[in-house]
């Protein structure tokens, strides 16, 4: 899925999905400008969105988990919140769903405001990271669960179970206790309950992280083509930035409480704000430089940019780097450098080169026996994408 | 790992302990319910199911057991319906006074029994805290006779000694059960109530059942509080007990009073326990 896929075709998935002007339309201006604001949100539709966040901000005590957060989540979108731990994803997940109170901000759905209503009035369901059966109900009684509480007629329930079982393949354990089906197995179970209900809005908190790995693509995949089936939105939590780049129509990324950027998976790959945006997701080389009279400069390095004078730091992922060839012009900048180590990886290797100058890049080239003496590397000047510092801590 | 003549050293101590303590006295027991005693009064070892016989015909005996199953399963109800919403409140709602909370219901177990007894007695007698209060606030005009020895006192002393008793199971049962359920039964639309009836009280339910097992064969065995605060119509079946092997002198009708309530715990126990495990974890 992540590996295989050619190009082409996942620029054609992005273009369908994501609606894909925003992110050319973005690539054009992001030269011009140094800083980018994080929250543009580039939402794809133009109706209304489902989910408004607004001014989120949510503190422990003396503990500020969240900071000022707005983020709009569209009909029908696969919005990821990506974040390492202590990022507060879990914590802006829960305060969607209810479990917890925002300390300041409020959020609304579809033009209502939600963060007033208690969890069990709001038409968001939530699959939970270790599903959360209950123990003392068979698989048919949980899914069941939410139709029941709601008291709809017995044969409604019926029927509505037996589809979401058949969703989710599992209409063969109706009647088993979840202690006796797979971790994987329970999982699809939490989700069918979920969504047996039909809600607006499901909240995903990290469903795939107690899988194993195989299982989890296999899952990834299954959800993806769940939600284009069942067509309602889905928030889905993850620390697994591959994860959030194979199923999102959107990522937000958080750090530290505060959203460093919201955009598709491609934009935030191929246009990151930050540095720790370019650093999170991916590999990147970090150039930091000085930009004088149009010209862009680090170490040996030179380039022509259009950004305004002072100091510059950019992403320059490691594929963008390759072998100098015969073309030339002056957005192509060469270099030699020599070779430290190579990691294998298979159909390509990960190079670590040094210049003359002192300066160690990151490389990413086609697999080769052996690397011998200096090589000359070029790159495009278009692909030392600008970035914001972002804060150490 | 460990040698056969190890392991068969290790294990006779504990056997020979059972055997001395609880094995032989339960024999020497039995054996007594079968015999009887002499007009004169020495023990005949003759045997004979005379005994078993007066207990059941004689009406003080069965009554007396009776009254006694009577008592124990009203203070086992209300040990339940105070020990419940304690550990319910403790357990979900207590927050950070938790851990202090639970001291304070644990803490009275380690007062004697005999002085909370005896405290009962200050607070229901006819010169006592009560009555006085009573009538100092003019809801009644003489002192109420019903609240001491009778079996409404016992009731109430040992529904207070009991009731730590049925809270610390069920206490237990709660803490076990996972908060993320509730939060899922809350995020299928279940009011607080539906939650409770529908995920937590059936998972507590183990719990339930432990703490009433030990409420009601603890008290239906108890003397004491019959002793200080029944009076002639609280008398419970331990007192007569007591009384059989001592100033009555007949060890024999004793013993097979023993042995009818020991049958009686032991198929309680038995019951309890195949209930328990038909709804752990349902």
């Amino acid at each position: 899925m992540v590996a295989g896929e050619s190009p082409a075709r996942r620029r054609a998935v992005a273009l369908r999905t994501a609606g894909g002007m925003p992110a050319l339309r973005s690539a054009r201006t992001t030269l011009a400008t140094v800083s980018e604001p994080a929250t543009t949100g580039s939402t794809p539709s133009s109706t209304s969105p489902l989910l408004d966040i607004r001014k989120v901000a949510k503190s422990f005590g003396k503990n500020a988990v969240l900071r000022d957060i707005s983020l709009q989540v569209a009909e029908g979108e696969f919005l990821t919140i990506l974040g390492e731990s202590g990022s507060g994803k879990t914590t802006l997940l829960r305060i969607i769903a209810g479990f917890e109170a925002a300390s300041s901000g409020e959020i609304l759905m579809a033009g209502e405001r939600l963060d007033n209503l208690p969890p069990y009035r709001r038409r968001v369901n939530t699959v939970f990271q270790h599903y959360a059966l209950f123990p003392h109900l068979t698989v048919a009684q949980n899914v069941g669960y939410g139709l029941k509480v709601a008291k709809l007629p017995q044969p409604e329930i019926s029927t509505r179970v037996q589809q979401a079982l058949d969703m989710v393949k599992m209409a063969a354990y109706a009647s088993a206790k979840p202690a006796k089906i797979s971790g994987g197995q329970q999982q699809r179970i939490a989700l069918a309950r979920a969504l047996v209900n039909r809600p607006r809005l499901l909240l995903l908190d990290e469903p795939l992280s107690a899988l194993d790995a195989s299982l989890r693509r296999q899952m990834q995949v299954e959800l993806k083509s769940l939600q284009r089936e069942v067509g309602i939105s889905f928030v889905f939590v993850t620390h697994d930035q591959e994860e959030a780049m194979v199923m999102s129509d959107r990522i937000a990324l958080l750090r530290l409480g505060e959203l460093e950027q919201v955009a598709s998976p491609r934009e935030i790959y191929n246009r990151p704000a930050t540095a720790y945006t370019a650093q999170f997701i991916g590999h990147t080389n970090l150039l930091s430089g000085e930009v004088k009279d149009g010209v862009a400069r680090c170490h040996s390095l030179a380039w022509r940019t259009g950004l305004r004078d002072g100091p510059g730091l950019f992403s320059l992922r490691p594929e963008n780097i390759r072998i100098a060839g015969s073309s030339s012009g002056t957005a192509i900048v060469r270099f030699r450098a020599q070779i430290m180590r190579q990691a294998f990886h298979g159909a390509t290797e990960l190079l670590q080169v040094e210049c003359a100058d002192g300066l160690v890049l990151s490389i990413r080239a086609a697999s080769r026996e052996s690397w011998t003496g200096d090589v000359d590397f070029e790159f495009s000047s278009a692909d030392a994408v600008p970035v914001r510092a972002s804060e150490k801590n | 790992m460990f040698s056969r003549a190890y392991r068969a050293a290790i294990t006779i101590p504990p056997l020979l302990w059972v055997a001395v303590f609880l094995l032989l006295p339960y024999a020497l027991l039995f054996c007594y319910s079968f015999w009887s005693v002499s007009s004169s009064q020495e023990i005949v070892h003759s045997w004979t199911l005379d005994n078993y016989r007066q207990l059941v015909q004689v009406n003080v005996y069965w009554q007396t057991l009776a009254r006694s199953m009577g008592i124990a399963a009203r203070v086992t109800l209300f040990s339940l319906l105070l020990g419940y919403p304690l550990a319910y409140y403790l357990s979900f709602h207590a927050g950070r006074r938790k851990d202090l909370f639970y001291q304070l219901v644990v803490i009275p177990l380690w007062v004697s029994y005999l002085v909370r007894a005896y405290a009962w007695k200050t607070i229901l007698g006819s010169d006592g805290v009560l009555n006085t209060l009573l009538q100092y606030v003019h809801l009644s005009s003489h002192p109420l006779d019903f609240l001491l020895y009778s079996p409404f006192a016992v009731v109430l002393t040992l529904t207070h000694i009991y009731t730590p008793f049925t809270f610390l199971p069920i206490y237990a049962a709660l803490e076990h059960i996972p908060r993320n359920l509730v939060e899922a039964s809350h995020d299928l639309g279940a009011s607080p109530f539906q939650t409770f009836w529908r995920v937590i009280f059936p998972l507590s339910i183990p719990g339930v059942l432990a703490g009433a097992t030990f409420a009601f064969v603890l008290s239906l065995g108890d003397f004491l509080a019959p002793l200080l605060l029944g009076g002639p119509s609280g008398i419970m079946i331990s007192n007569i007990v007591v009384s059989l092997f001592g100033a009555a002198y007949n060890w024999p009708l004793g013993a097979a009073i023993s042995f009818c309530m020991l049958a009686l715990v032991l198929g309680l126990l038995f019951l309890s326990e195949s209930l328990e495990k038909k709804w752990s974890f349902r």
